[in-house]
């Protein structure tokens, strides 16, 4: 008879013999998905594997969305289940009509959401992906081509934001757009006067602003944007292609405006918290802070601004996980987003245009689609979607090399210093 | 041992265990193993073998297209991390603020553990042991992020000290200094606590005897008796400092190692790794100076 | 033994500073648990105890709770044994490397929690081990050992190898004599090792966040909710909920372990 001690110990040694060895499951792929494309000559993977056609999913392959469950990693906003205001909910209807639950959980910048996304490659099933990111997962083989074909929505989407170079590969579509929308100067109106009316104003210390930046390295790009107006002869044709002469120009402009800066904000929360309380009066934004900060009791005096010298903005698209073992309800939950209710209530919540072309009769405000440009292509030609910068020039240039998305990493943390 | 063997029950019961262990008492070195398999195991299989993973990270590089790691043997990071000054600052300003939050804990821990452990009398010394010990019990973020509130403009340090004509200090290089001084007191009272209890009162006499008045004992006997324990305090209080990104997150701007690691974790995890051999190598450093000052016996 | 009036004055009014700087923050956390309105302006604008209702509906912190005392019973139960197997190794036992193992059984603890956060995660994924609420118990369990540890061991020092070697005398096998001797002894070490454990497991966050993938234990839901706007209030209420919570065992802690200190002469 053993005694009880020898139990115990053999016992825990099974358990952590249990804990410590490795786990079978990691990597058993949806049958559908095509074969990713990961590995050190990406490239070229991507265009062979492309040419030969990734096998998309078929209606039959999809299944039932019954009992299915999916984690959507998505902007702060974009996935509303009651738990932020009480009437803004469009979770808890799809989860009764479709069996398959919604776990959002947000993220505050394209850095964060890659990061969650590739240190826990199968854990999430749908991410809303802005252009700064989306190219990173596909490249780095976390998302799958998608079947547009499946989508009902689909065919309804403004063509402007179809078959962007951040969506579709060499033809090959990565995901659905949801919605496209401008950053912008907000500042409170009874602290600032006068009112700033360009971003070269947030830039220079002599303003007497407090700023709040948004905090990574995307936002060199809004350095560049304000020098395609200041210093015009840098030839800054896009703010996502700088040479080494432009690139250190914007990291100049930033190391300059840093003294002025008194928070950089990742947390959307954490901007309202100081500009509610006054740390900061002037910075960088997204509509639906504004929004929320103006429907406070007691309501915080601010306003916003799209500077004329143009701005970064984003083009979101929801994609699927290349492992997502919920393949039908993921399907399911990008349809019902960009359906046209639903889309135009998201659009209208964010203070975004809609992706949805027939999400313009259905917003609230009728005037929505208008106020926010959705289908005036002349406002966007100096909106700036996110985009990862390569060294081969997103703008075409082939006589330089530019700035590849490690250097911005690195000089976002020289800058901050 | 007669006694044992005259009792009526089944002769095999019994004798396999005391087989195994005669035949163990016999064999020290196996007991031996036995005791030390498992938590060897776990520790130099799973933790150091862990942060040997880490460490071949730091030689290899990323592929900057798709953001994967490329398993290439390059010194790469470490000539980032030597040339390029930002790095060197923040490590730099990151070990100061571990210096610093260590000697404030060590000036604010020691007339309260001195209070509680030699002049309070035993139902108040009880009474404060868990006033010390309860904070440690409610969550770091809570207590990090209610200071963010505190500290914020308009907040309650502002509250209070508007009417004296002042006004908080806001976010900054001060907040995170409060705030790390803050969640780990309790850390530097406790063991400075232990170490003063330890002292026994006969020495005191002894030295009372000897002619020595308060302030001489207290700077000949009693002080240099819980040098290892400030030592032992001195450890939490430095290595959280030197790690921790969360709070100069929450209440400043400023980047420090922990910060800059956490970046790079997806986007650069061969630098991240790099990097974080940087605070591992401080931190072994410390702990082998304070082990000469007794630290480790004093925890 | 005489310290002389000012110095005692001196050491009062220093304690009652060092006190109400350490319950400062906390009060304001219980106040704001009562806030009525859910943002963090002050002062508070009027007394509520609708957070308290609203906590009690939200299955994600009840999860989350659920989940972090599951990882701490896990922990500690793993540091228990393996703190206690390793110190009666080095006290009663000769052997080489037997004084760096101590230095070993500290670092998880001393290296900071991302250095340990990363290297544990890198391993994991490049082992293909899925994260969870496994590699979280194998995180805390980690450094949690050295709390069972010291106390496992400063106990074992101070207790007489000689009672074993009576009972051992007296016909006793080894694991008899570690049941009805040893053990005994060490059972308050233990309980207090085991209550530092479970604490610390219980709010870890930094390495936490490596190693749970989507398990949310309470330390990640309350750092996820605060970037959720309603849910802010509630973090407040589990903080208020924590430190009445902990009364409990921090008094069991302090009474178990007033018995291991030792006297004063």
């Amino acid at each position: 008879m053993l005694s009880r001690r020898i139990l115990a110990l053999a016992g825990t040694a099974a358990l952590a013999f249990a804990a410590c060895s490795s786990g079978g499951t990691a990597t058993t792929a949806p049958s559908a998905a095509a074969p990713s494309a990961g590995g050190s000559s990406p490239s070229a993977s991507v265009a062979a594997s492309a040419s030969a056609g990734p096998s998309l999913p078929t209606a039959a392959d999809l299944g039932s969305t019954q009992g299915q469950s999916i984690n959507v990693l998505a902007w702060p906003g974009y996935v509303e289940n009651g738990s932020t205001d009480k009437t803004v909910d469009w979770v808890t209807d799809f989860q009764n009509t479709s069996g398959c639950k919604v776990n959002p959980q947000i993220f505050g910048t394209s850095d964060e959401a890659y990061t969650l996304f590739s240190t826990n490659p199968e854990q999430f099933d749908v991410i809303s992906a802005s252009g700064d990111a989306s190219l990173r997962l596909v490249r780095g083989g976390f998302v799958q081509p998608v079947n547009v074909d499946l989508f009902k929505s689909y065919p309804d989407i403004f063509d402007a934001i179809k078959d962007q170079p951040y969506n579709t590969v060499d033809g090959v579509h990565y995901g659905v757009p949801h919605g496209r929308g401008s950053n912008l100067l907000m500042w409170r109106t009874d602290q600032v006067k006068p009112a700033p009316t360009t971003w070269a104003q947030m830039f220079d210390p002599a303003s007497g602003y407090k700023v709040s930046i948004y905090d990574a390295p995307i936002y060199i790009a809004d350095a560049a944007v304000v020098l395609m107006t200041t210093k015009p002869d840098l030839k800054i044709t896009n703010p996502y292609a700088l040479d080494d002469t432009q690139f250190q120009a914007a990291v100049d402009l930033l190391k300059q405006q840093k003294p002025a800066v008194s928070q950089r904000w990742t947390d959307y929360l954490k901007q309202m918290d100081d500009f509610r309380s006054g740390t900061s009066n002037v910075g960088t934004t997204w509509q639906i802070i504004t929004n929320l900060l103006q429907g406070e009791k007691p309501p915080v005096a601010v306003d916003v601004i799209k500077p004329p010298e143009g701005a970064t903005g984003w083009s979101d698209t929801w994609m699927i996980n290349s492992k997502t073992k919920n393949l039908a309800c993921a399907y399911a939950y990008i349809d019902y987003l960009t359906s046209p209710e639903t889309n135009a209530k998201i659009a209208e919540w964010f203070g975004e245009a809609p992706g949805n072309s027939k999400s313009c009769a259905l917003t609230a405000d009728k005037n929505h689609c208008t106020i926010f440009h959705a289908d005036d292509d002349a406002f966007w030609k100096d909106v700036w979607n996110w985009q990862t910068p390569t060294e081969d020039c997103v703008d075409g240039r082939t006589d330089v090399k530019c700035k590849g998305f490690d250097a911005w990493i690195a000089a976002w943390t020289e800058i901050k210093g | 041992m007669a006694g044992m063997s005259a009792q009526a029950v089944p002769a095999t019961r019994a004798s396999v265990t005391r087989r195994v262990s005669t035949w163990m008492h016999a064999h020290p070195r196996f007991r031996l193993g036995l005791l030390l398999a498992l938590p060897l195991l776990w520790l130099v299989v799973v933790y150091l073998g862990s942060l040997g993973v880490l460490f071949l990270n730091a030689f290899w590089s990323r592929d900057p297209f798709t953001s994967l790691v490329v398993r290439e043997f390059t010194l790469d990071n470490f000539v980032t991390l030597l040339t390029t000054e930002v790095y060197r600052t923040v490590t730099i300003r990151t070990v100061t603020m571990a210096l610093l939050v260590t000697l404030t804990c060590i000036v604010l821990a020691y007339p309260i553990a001195y209070y509680m452990a030699r002049v309070a009398s035993p139902r108040v010394r009880g009474i404060m042991v868990v006033a010390v010990v309860m904070p440690l019990w409610a969550s770091y973020l809570i207590k990090a992020y209610s200071w963010r509130l505190i500290l914020a403009d308009q907040g309650v340090i502002d509250w209070l000290l508007k009417p004296l004509g002042l006004s908080t200090p806001g976010y900054g290089d001060l907040a995170v200094w409060i705030v790390f001084v803050y969640l780990w007191l309790p850390y530097m009272i406790l063991p400075i606590f232990a170490g003063l209890e330890r002292i026994p009162n006969s020495l005191l006499e002894a030295s009372a005897d000897l002619g020595g008045k308060g302030w001489m004992t207290f700077r000949r006997v009693i002080f240099p008796l819980t040098v290892p324990a400030i030592a032992a305090g001195s450890i939490f209080t430095f290595s959280l400092t030197l790690g921790d990104y969360i709070v100069p997150g929450l209440v400043s701007t400023t980047q420090f190692i922990g910060n800059v690691i956490f970046v790079n974790v997806a986007q650069n995890l061969p630098l991240a790794a790099a990097y974080s051999l940087v605070p591992l190598a401080i931190m072994l450093i410390y702990l082998f100076i304070v082990r000469r000052f007794g630290a480790f016996d004093a925890l | 033994m005489n310290s002389g009036r000012a110095a005692r004055i001196g050491l009062r009014l220093a304690t009652a500073f060092v006190l109400a700087f350490v319950y400062l923050p906390l009060t304001i956390v219980v106040l704001y648990a009562f806030n009525e309105s859910g943002t963090n302006a002050w002062p508070p604008s009027g007394f509520t105890l609708q957070w308290f209702g609203e906590a009690l509906d939200n299955t994600g912190l009840q999860q989350a709770f659920l989940t972090s005392v599951l990882c701490a019973i896990g922990a500690t139960i793993i540091a228990l044994v393996l703190g206690c197997l390793i110190s009666l190794a080095v006290s009663r036992y000769q052997w080489f490397g037997r004084d760096s193992i101590s230095f070993v059984i500290l670092l998880p603890i001393a290296l900071p929690g991302i250095v340990t956060g990363m290297a544990l995660s890198t391993t994991f994924s490049s082992l293909s081990v899925p994260l969870g609420i496994l590699t979280v118990i194998v995180g805390h369990a980690t450094f949690c050992i050295v709390l069972v540890y010291n106390n496992a061991i400063a106990r074992l020092r101070r207790t007489s190898r000689s009672y074993e070697e009576a009972s051992a005398d007296l016909g006793a096998h080894v694991f008899q004599t570690f049941r009805y001797v040893t053990f005994p002894s060490l059972r308050s070490a233990l309980l207090a090792g085991a209550l530092l454990a479970f604490a610390l497991s219980f709010d870890e966050v930094i390495v936490t966040i490596f190693t749970a993938g989507g398990v949310k234990t309470l330390p990640i839901w309350i750092f996820q909710s605060f970037r959720l706007a309603n849910q802010v209030p509630l973090v407040n209420v589990a903080g208020l909920v924590a430190i009445l919570l902990s009364v409990i065992p921090v008094y069991i802690a302090t009474r178990v372990s007033s018995e291991a200190v030792s006297g004063r002469t």
